[in-house]
């Protein structure tokens, strides 16, 4: 069973088809690479899947379980969408941190916040925290980040803010870790260093959908690759397939007008 | 002579201060109140509080003072409210309409990716609000804020206008007897009320470097 089925979404802004027909699957483990140009839907479809958008048809499942589905206002309701949305993590394209928070207290508020709602948390209070304390100190290393563990976003490099924000997604250990652009907003010479933790986690077979403008970490990184046109998938396959041989004629031009640039 | 008028004035500066921090406790929440109506979804709501923000804020203060302590006398026979009392109320609308619009710039200053992240983070609105939100809208209303708490110390010798008896009144009160000098001399109570006010919005806004 797919970890993510995503059956027949549809998005509409007004008069504006932003999404039109969008299935796919991810199998458990799998990197997935969404590429297609600006203002191809790529970005509306993970606001979709991470209920900052409601699409106005289809259905998301996740493990088999019906998370979402328009024609069923049930699974719509904002008290379970708070929950079903900790089955996805974001990483935006601006970072999004939050200033007024260490790089550490960034990764463990949500986890802090989590914990209150536990039944045994008054009980065990001071343990709860230390452990969310000792996983969000664990996860800033994998990043690289142990020694910038108490400064404050302004005080970190682009991609260093990139890192913490990917590590406060892992926090939470979603089942699907979502990534919107991750390394747009930063320099070239920064983006290596987010790329490659991206790279460290899909080697520890992490689930991802990485939404991205570097065709040949797309093509290296990811098992399965969408290419996205006017907000329908025109194609979809393995990597190395879709970037290197693609079938359909206006993915060929996409990937060529790249390869120009 | 210096002493006995410094006493009489301060006594007026009393009531100067009581004004002062009267208007600011309830125009500061009341303010709050406002600015969500402004930013509401329901357009009638937002229609109505926008059309008084911009009535009070464009008519002068002054004639709002005379109309809230004159008003409901000479246009529905009603009692008059006590002096002081108008003035509060008067100031407590003006300023908590200038407030709201402090408070709006200030959240919508916030960028709506902070509230993203929250949501996808699996916050509950009231969380991201006070843990995330609060803490930079606080910041960045700060300065202009300062602004208007300066403006307020002032703008308190408008209700002079319905005899109440601040500091103004209290200087004008001797040049019946010949001196000006002591109304020249409360500019010095004003001066330095501002100096600790303008001392204590440095004070929080070094204390809120620490982020941008």
């Amino acid at each position: 069973m797919p970890v993510l089925d995503v059956q027949h979404i549809e998005k509409h802004f007004g008069a504006t088809r932003v999404l039109e027909d969008i299935s796919f699957s991810l199998e458990q483990g799998q990197a997935l690479a969404i590429i297609g140009s600006s203002g191809s839907g790529k970005t509306t479809l993970l606001r979709c899947l991470n209920f900052l958008e409601t699409p106005n048809q289809g259905k998301i499942l996740v493990n088999g379980e019906t998370l979402f589905d328009a024609d069923d206002p049930a699974t719509q309701r904002e008290s379970e969408v708070r929950k079903k949305r900790l089955h996805f993590g974001l990483v935006f394209q601006s970072f999004n941190l939050f200033p007024q928070y260490t790089a550490l207290e960034n990764v463990t508020l949500a986890g802090e916040l989590l914990a209150k709602e536990r039944p045994d948390f008054k009980q065990n209070k001071r343990a709860i925290l230390e452990e969310i304390r000792t996983q969000g100190q664990a996860l800033l290393e994998r990043m690289g980040l142990s020694d910038r563990a108490g400064h404050y976003p302004h005080q970190l490099s682009g991609g260093q803010q990139q890192r913490v924000a990917i590590a406060r997604a892992l926090a939470l250990k979603p089942d699907i870790l979502c990534f919107d652009e991750p390394t747009s907003a930063l320099d070239p010479e920064l983006t290596g260093e987010v790329l490659k933790v991206i790279r460290s986690l899909a080697q520890q077979k992490t689930t991802m959908i990485i939404v991205t403008h570097e065709m040949a970490f797309a093509r290296d990184v990811a098992d399965q690759v969408i290419f996205m046109d006017g907000g329908v998938i025109v194609e979809q396959g393995p990597a190395r397939q879709v970037i290197e041989q693609p079938r359909e004629e206006r993915t060929r031009q996409f990937l060529s007008r790249y390869s120009q640039n | 002579m210096l002493m006995s008028v410094s006493l009489t004035l301060l006594e007026g500066f009393v009531v100067t201060l009581e004004l002062f921090l009267l208007t600011l406790l309830f125009a500061l929440p009341l303010g709050l109140v406002l600015s969500f109506g402004t930013m509401s979804r329901c357009a009638p709501l937002r229609w109505v509080v926008k059309t008084v923000v911009w009535i009070v804020r464009g008519t002068p203060l002054m004639l709002q003072i005379m109309v809230v302590f004159y008003g409901p006398g000479l246009m529905f026979d009603l009692p008059l409210l006590p002096r002081f009392t108008a003035a509060v109320v008067t100031f407590v609308i003006n300023y908590a309409c200038y407030f709201s619009e402090i408070y709006r710039g200030g959240i919508q200053g916030v960028p709506v990716g902070q509230q993203e992240a929250g949501l996808v983070l699996g916050m509950k609105r009231g969380q991201i609000f006070f843990k995330v939100t609060l803490l930079q809208v606080i910041k960045r209303i700060v300065p202009p804020m300062g602004n208007e708490f300066i403006t307020l110390v002032k703008d308190t010798a408008l209700v002079r206008v319905i005899s109440v008896y601040e500091i103004i009144w209290m200087g004008e009160s001797y040049i019946k007897k010949g001196m000006i000098w002591p109304l020249f001399y409360t500019a010095v109570f004003y001066l330095v009320a501002n100096g600790v006010l303008t001392l204590l919005f440095g004070w929080i806004e070094k204390k809120l470097n620490y982020f941008k």
